[in-house]
């Protein structure tokens, strides 16, 4: 029942976003351009969903990550570690269907190294041995990668900030996300890879936990956000969508994910 | 005549020298901010002290009239003089509030200057990077500097993992005068709210 549904959902979202399969050049621009921004779809709901989650975050949230923050550096950097190498089989996932085969096989490697020798992903040797991290991705990504449209910017309930685009990766990534069918299928749980360690709220733990270390990291940028934007819900979708462009364009050049013409209107 | 001769040199020199001792090279540059920045942010600096300098410091290294013209974008053209030059005036002081409460957090932060990219002849692209500390992890920071009269570089923008403060900025601007129907005085009244808080 939960799968139709989740099916039905898949396929309506995915009828909404306006796929362009673009060539090389396009998706250079889109990523330069209309991937950094995103027409607003039900912009009063969205703020008020935004409130929500921002009264959520005061009530919750930080006091959480606070806690966390509390505890010594050494736990939380293995727990960040531990978290980011299970959330790499989703980026290895979405690798592979981004015809990435390059960075697919450095995932991989970093996965192997970190979750042996690395003690089950909290220390990071792949890093010293020359497999850095080159980035999470997801299957919003890959969809953004293969040239769908970013689509209508709306704000989830606790999920935050997104698009039309990434609603339908958040629900595409139910599906590649090894961590999340092992610990969800009842015929794996039957059958020769699962048993009762592998249930589902392990999941929901270690998304949690990742949610409280994002969080954590990110006290102080947040209050200053918060301290200096004239209108907040505008600041944080200008953030969200210029994230996703870098993020899909793969790069931290300016020169790949800034739009210059912008600069260029102030010169007249 | 000997006074003289020391007078014109002494002028022909400052000619050659920047108004404000910044170098024209945009690396140098930036390693010159970072480093003033440094001594200013140390913890025994109060606060008042640090805004001040840093107050002063961007008024000499940013180009604020050019990123007011790019945060508030198309509607320029819909300013007559008066309101211009109110934007203007406003913005300057929303600028300056708003950077020096970002900085005046920091203490004794580490930043490596690491390189540069020139993107055209008017813009170059500082790379640094803020160095992990216990609590936060390592942020790139790069630094556009417009480069358009070479001996005299300005900052017009912050780009932080990759995210520009001057887009997120110009984005808030147009959102409040959007949601006000296109009425711009409502983002000058905005501006004088924060600036007065």
């Amino acid at each position: 029942m939960i799968r139709k549904f989740v099916f039905i959902t898949v396929i309506s979202l995915l009828l909404q976003t306006n796929f362009v399969f673009a060539g090389t050049e396009g998706s250079e621009d889109l990523s330069k351009s209309s991937e950094a921004s995103a027409k607003e779809c039900f912009e009063g709901v969205s703020r008020a969903m935004f409130k929500f989650n921002h009264a959520l975050d005061k009530v919750i949230f930080k006091p959480v990550a606070k806690g966390y923050r509390a505890l010594p550096a050494p736990i939380r950097k293995g727990t960040g570690n531990a978290v980011d190498n299970l959330r790499s089989l989703l980026t290895f996932s979405n690798n592979l269907l981004q015809g990435d085969l390059g960075r697919a096989g450095n995932t991989a490697a970093r996965f192997g190294i970190n979750t042996t020798a690395g003690i089950l992903g909290i220390f990071d040797p792949a890093t010293r041995m020359g497999f850095e991290d080159q980035g999470k991705e997801d299957f919003g990504q890959t969809l953004g990668a293969w040239g769908a449209d970013s689509g209508c910017y709306f704000v989830l309930p606790i999920l935050g900030p997104t698009t039309t685009r990434d609603a339908v990766g958040l629900v595409g990534n139910i599906f590649i996300d090894p961590v999340y069918q092992i610990t969800h299928n009842t015929e794996i749980d039957n059958g020769v890879v699962g048993n009762s360690s592998y249930s589902e709220h392990n999941y929901y733990y270690y998304r949690g936990t990742g949610a409280v270390d994002f969080r954590a990291k990110n006290i102080e940028s947040f209050e200053s956000l918060e301290e200096n934007s004239i209108d907040l819900y505008a600041s944080l979708k200008s953030l969200y969508l210029q994230n996703r462009a870098k993020k899909i364009a793969n790069s931290t050049s300016t020169v790949e994910t800034q739009n210059d013409s912008d600069w260029e209107e102030i010169e007249n | 005549m000997k006074k003289n001769f020391f007078i014109i040199i002494f002028f022909l020199f400052s000619l050659t020298q920047k108004s404000y001792g910044y170098s024209s090279d945009p690396k140098q540059f930036i390693t010159e901010i970072v480093d003033e920045a440094k001594k200013v942010l140390v913890d025994s600096n109060s606060k008042e002290f640090k805004t001040k300098k840093l107050s002063e410091m961007a008024l000499k290294t940013v180009d604020i009239k050019g990123v007011a013209y790019y945060s508030i974008g198309k509607y320029r053209k819909n300013l007559n003089e008066d309101q211009l030059n109110e934007y203007l005036s406003l913005f300057e002081k929303y600028f300056l509030k708003s950077f020096t409460s970002r900085l005046t957090d920091y203490s004794d932060p580490k930043i490596d200057v690491i390189g540069t990219e020139v993107l055209n002849p008017k813009y170059t692209i500082v790379k640094s990077v803020l160095l992990a500390t216990d609590k936060k992890p390592e942020v790139k920071i790069e630094w556009r500097v417009y480069t358009k009269n070479p001996d005299n570089p300005l900052i017009r923008d912050l780009i932080i993992e990759g995210l520009s403060l001057a887009r997120t900025q110009k984005e808030e601007f147009a959102s409040v005068i959007e949601s006000n129907n296109g009425d711009i005085t409502k983002l000058f009244d905005t501006l004088r709210e924060f600036i007065a808080k």
